[in-house]
């Protein structure tokens, strides 16, 4: 065997994207259909009496968040799935007992959760353009912003499914912490609309950055500097990582 | 022989304190099929998942075919393969994607042939596109074991084989234990059924209290603990022992209807010159037969001994 297991790779990642088309339904359809309907009540329904923000529609400024909250909800939703649920039935002993690296496992778990996540930001986004007319100025960026916070979020979501021992504490942190987090990241407004005092709390959220950078690859309108937005990703990511290295070197809640 | 698993003062303590594992020295041979008896909580399974890699030793060392499997884990797990005592599986997988899926985490290259002669030797080719979810108990189990055996180890562990499972799979069971030795495979197993040890395992370990407390060959453990013991059915009850046959180990049973010589099996007896002396002493008798001590019976004295 080669230094690197890389069949061991292809076959958790295919294993966890086959996962994704036999729940069709629950990973890629749902999320569409409700983000469809965000933006025919806030977009059509209610965005037509919204004036633009920054010279941007109001239904053409949400997809951005839109796309964030989709990619961070299904990116921590994929991976801390996927890594919970051997954990639950048991087949956690293969894993374990395989000759198989952390750093394959996480590759393989937080790809395969990542990938997951951006095919459903990219038809999501497609989904948009029927609604919306879009305009991208930087899609490198966009692309870039895009992989970064599916990572840095599934990373996120397999720390999740290592912790948690139940499936409500699974659903303990997307629902009571992301999911605030992203509404009140500027997902549906920017961050010169709230009171001075907000404006400062909200630069505490991690989230304000994701979407305003994202935003930014979009229309060239950002509430927060590119630059400060991305390095705040990297250093989400790098800190995901650094809990992720912990919990292999250290065996929490995997081995007795 | 060359041992291709060997403990070196390998110990266990859990984190709520409990020591499932004290200081076990335990070589494994090379192409045995190794039984390993205990008590419920006595450190087998511990024992076995320590070896895999599942659970973290406290203290001492393993190494698989000279590889330790902490420091040089890839070549030592490749060597392994385990089928646990649960039925842990996938539930939604389809029967082959679940045995390639295994060849694959452990390494190795898809290698449809192989996967096809593995569900073929267990008797579950027919249900190769079955979803597990379908499949019976037995089959489940059997399909636990191709899944171990999907990436050809050369080790192959079996936690508790045949439990819950009907008297026709457990000898179809012990079949293909033995046809995978034959191929070279070293067998470890664990079981309750002592039947199961003694029909099948070259050499017995007995595990207590998370201590090693005999290995032995088998042959060799029944020789040297076995009792034997050869019953006389009386034409004439007896109220005791004739005198002048103390240094015969007889006593009576059945009212005394029967005479009973108890002697080790590896004693050297005279059972003729004891026949000749009852029979010098008028004692007739109208049958005889002879038993021998189980393995059952072997371990629980082992076990109570040392509580």
């Amino acid at each position: 065997m080669s230094r690197l297991n890389v069949h061991a790779i292809r076959a958790i990642y295919r294993f966890e994207m086959a996962r994704t088309w036999r729940t069709l339904m629950q990973s890629v359809i749902s999320p569409v259909i409700s983000t469809s309907l965000y933006f025919v009540v806030f977009g059509g329904a209610i965005g037509s009496r919204i004036p633009q923000i920054d010279n941007i529609s109001y239904g053409a400024f949400i997809v951005p968040g839109l796309i964030m909250l989709s990619l961070l909800t299904q990116s921590i939703s994929n991976a801390s799935f996927g890594i919970y649920f051997p954990k639950f039935t048991g087949t956690i002993y293969e894993l374990l007992s395989a000759p198989v690296s952390y750093i394959e496992i996480v590759v393989s778990y937080v790809g395969a959760a990542a990938t997951k996540s951006i095919i459903l930001g990219l038809i999501i986004l497609a989904t948009a353009s029927l609604f919306v007319p879009l305009h991208i100025a930087h899609p490198l960026w966009m692309i870039l912003f895009l992989l970064l916070t599916a990572v840095t979020f599934s990373l996120v979501g397999f720390i999740i499914g290592i912790w948690a021992d139940n499936f409500e504490k699974l659903q303990v942190v997307p629902l009571l912490i992301i999911t605030p987090l992203t509404f009140l990241g500027g997902s549906f407004y920017s961050m010169k609309m709230l009171p001075a005092f907000w404006q400062k709390v909200s630069l505490f959220n991690p989230v304000v950055y994701l979407i305003s950078g994202f935003r930014w690859s979009f229309y060239n309108v950002s509430d927060v500097s590119v630059g400060i937005c991305l390095s705040v990703t990297v250093v989400f990511m790098a800190v995901s990582l650094a809990v992720v290295a912990w919990i292999f070197r250290t065996g929490y809640k995997l081995k007795r | 022989m060359q041992a291709i698993i060997s403990t070196s003062k390998l110990s266990k303590t859990y984190a709520s304190g409990f020591q499932a594992l004290k200081n076990i020295n335990l070589d494994i041979q090379r192409g045995e099929i190794f039984a390993l008896l205990g008590p419920n909580g006595a450190g087998k399974t511990t024992l076995i998942s320590t070896i895999c890699g599942i659970v973290t030793a406290s203290a001492g060392s393993i190494t698989v075919d000279g590889h330790d499997i902490v420091k040089d884990y890839r070549a030592a797990r490749t060597l392994i393969g385990l089928v646990p005592q649960e039925l842990t599986t996938d539930a939604f997988e389809t029967v082959w994607n679940t045995v390639s899926f295994s060849r694959g985490l452990f390494g190795k290259a898809a290698n449809p042939a192989h996967i096809e002669k593995t569900l073929k030797d267990l008797s579950l080719w027919e249900k190769r596109d079955s979803k597990i979810i379908a499949l019976s108990g037995g089959m489940k189990r059997r399909l636990m074991i191709a899944k171990a055996l999907s990436h050809e180890p050369q080790v192959l562990f079996l936690d508790e084989p045949t439990a819950g499972v009907d008297v026709t799979l457990r000898r179809d069971m012990w079949e293909l234990v033995r046809s995978l030795r034959a191929t070279g495979v070293t067998i470890i197993l664990t079981t309750h059924y002592i039947e199961e040890a003694e029909e099948m395992a070259d050499r017995i370990g007995v595990i207590n209290k998370g201590e090693i407390i005999l290995v032995e060959n088998k042959a060799e453990l029944m020789r040297k603990l076995g009792k034997k013991q050869m019953t006389l059915q009386l034409e004439h009850p007896m109220q005791a022992v004739p005198a002048g046959f103390d240094h015969y180990r007889l006593s009576l049973a059945q009212n005394g209807n029967e005479l009973v010589y108890t002697y080790d099996a590896s004693e050297k007896v005279e059972i003729a010159d004891l026949l000749k002396a009852l029979n010098d002493a008028g004692i007739r008798f109208k049958d005889l037969h002879t038993t021998q001590s189980s393995l059952e019976d072997i371990f629980v004295s082992l076990v109570e001994g040392k509580q």
